[in-house]
């Protein structure tokens, strides 16, 4: 096993199993009147956030706390990066200060890999850049085995903006590896060429490929990370690619709706669908905490009792 | 090293000893509590899941009342957490009632250190306030590490510290025995 969860590429097929199977403890747990266990006593987590984030930054700082971790989190502004301390040094300062596993999200993809090679601290990565976001993608497979009761042989359509979204990538990396046949939608600028070579089917017309799948991902259009000029106008977007009520009448009466948050609610999602017996949008924060705990456990906590009693 | 060679076993318990003791524990359950009200079965996973599953149905027999079960599983408590396995088994607590206002009776195969009954009484009191928590076992071999006693006693076991004690059940096991085992040296 590694120190660190930096992506699913580089996750085997055997830990992703293992997170998913795991997960179902910590739910338990997590249904309790006292939602907390002692596992983690003792060790100090820090999540350092170059970006804004709610749903993952609270889901691992509550999953430590509910493991009995000490939680610290470091936001950009008013720390010392703002002073212009080097990625580096901060992770140094962060080790330094008895820090046994730092959380790390960052614009630049490739950032935590690098955090994790300065220390010897574990470090999850919580999104770099447009590469991964390697715990959004456990939560949604074990939110889609949930609902579904398995993995392997289902059809996932994820839609939208491919090309920004390291959320696709961490679904796709585990999604392949657990047998899924996957097929990613949008307008063209939004799908880079390459990501064929991922094993993904591609398709610009989402009204072709809609009534074939079981779970249909569909993803926030960064506008905030998007040159202008990728696609005519939202307008246009949304008439070829939101999922609407009319668009969902054409898809399994199963099909399952997901969403990493936070949604544009009326542009690429519908407040309909998104509240729809469809959506397992709430499931998948749900989950999120739960999918968290098992991977601070694996990371941190002991592997193993004794045989003694 | 040949394991076969280094170790040898000395059978203590048979099948039908086992059930027998077992038989006796359900009788001293309910002489002590004059009955069955409000008592509840925990047993620790996996042996002591069985065990207590057979004194539910030892005293459904006698008493006509089935006392509710549960499974506790104690490894996110453990104090003695070492990296044996990359991939352990993860399996869940699984108390299908409030164990609130009961008399709850933990059910374990060997009593030994003292170091699981801790954790488990400190994940039945995270759960919720029994009225009392008293401990059944199997085997008391001796050795405490921490202050504890058992109120329902299979058999006691004087052991050395380098022997070692297999309780194997028909549920999960290919036969059913206690036995002493030396480790090899």
């Amino acid at each position: 096993m590694t120190k660190d969860l930096l992506g699913l590429e580089e996750t085997s097929e055997k830990e992703i199993r293992f997170f998913l199977d795991s997960t179902e403890t910590f739910k338990e747990v997590l249904s309790r009147p006292i939602k907390k266990v002692p596992t983690l006593r003792g060790k100090t987590i820090v999540t350092l956030f170059y970006e804004p984030s709610t749903r993952t930054r609270m889901s691992f700082e509550l999953a430590g706390k509910r493991m009995g971790a000490d939680v610290s989190n470091i936001a950009v502004s008013g720390s010392s990066i703002e002073k212009g301390e080097s990625l580096k040094d901060t992770i140094r300062t962060i080790e330094a200060m008895g820090t046994d596993l730092i959380i790390i999200r960052h614009g630049k993809a490739g950032a935590p890999h690098l955090a994790a090679k300065t220390t010897n601290a574990c470090v999850i990565n919580a999104g770099d850049g447009a590469h991964e976001h390697p715990t959004q993608g456990l939560l949604d497979l074990f939110t889609i085995q949930e609902k579904k009761g398995k993995i392997a042989g289902l059809h996932v359509l994820i839609v939208g903006d491919i090309a920004h979204s390291r959320v696709a990538r961490s679904d796709i990396w585990g999604l392949t590896k657990m047998g899924a046949k996957v097929t990613v939608c949008g307008p063209p600028t939004l799908i880079p060429v390459e990501i064929a070579k991922m094993g993904v089917s591609v398709s610009y017309d989402l009204n072709s490929v809609l009534s074939s799948a079981d779970v249909i991902y569909v993803l926030r259009l960064q506008l905030e990370r998007q040159k202008k000029g990728l696609f005519p106008s939202i307008q246009e977007y949304i008439q070829y690619y939101a999922i609407t009520k009319e668009r969902l009448a054409q898809a399994k009466t199963d099909a399952l709706i997901m969403h990493p948050g936070p949604m544009n609610i009326g542009l690429e999602i519908t407040e309909e669908v998104a509240a729809s017996i469809h959506s397992a949008i709430q499931e998948q924060v749900f989950n999120g905490v739960a999918i968290r705990m098992a991977v601070l456990n694996y990371l941190l906590g002991g592997k193993e009792h004794e045989v003694d009693s | 090293m040949n394991k076969a060679a280094a170790k040898s076993s000395t059978l203590v318990l048979d099948e039908e000893r086992i059930q027998r003791t077992l038989s006796r524990i359900a009788h001293e359950i309910l002489e002590y509590h004059k009955g069955t009200d409000n008592l509840a079965f925990i047993g620790i996973r996996t042996r002591g899941v069985f065990l207590s599953d057979r004194l539910a149905e030892e005293i459904e027999d006698l008493e006509k009342v089935r006392i509710p079960t549960g499974v506790l599983d104690i490894t996110l408590y453990r104090d003695d957490l070492s990296l044996l396995s990359d991939f352990p088994v993860m399996k869940k607590t699984e108390i299908p009632y409030d164990v609130t206002g009961k008399k709850i009776i933990l059910v374990d195969d060997v009593l030994y250190t003292g170091r699981t009954v801790r954790a488990a009484i400190d994940e039945i009191l995270d759960l919720g306030r029994p009225l009392a928590i008293q401990l059944a076992v199997l085997i008391d071999r001796g050795h405490r590490e921490l202050p504890f006693r058992a109120d329902f006693i299979g058999k006691n076991l004087p052991t050395s510290l380098n022997e070692q004690v297999e309780v194997r059940l028909k549920e999960c096991d290919p036969e059913e025995g206690v036995w002493i085992v030396k480790k090899g040296v």
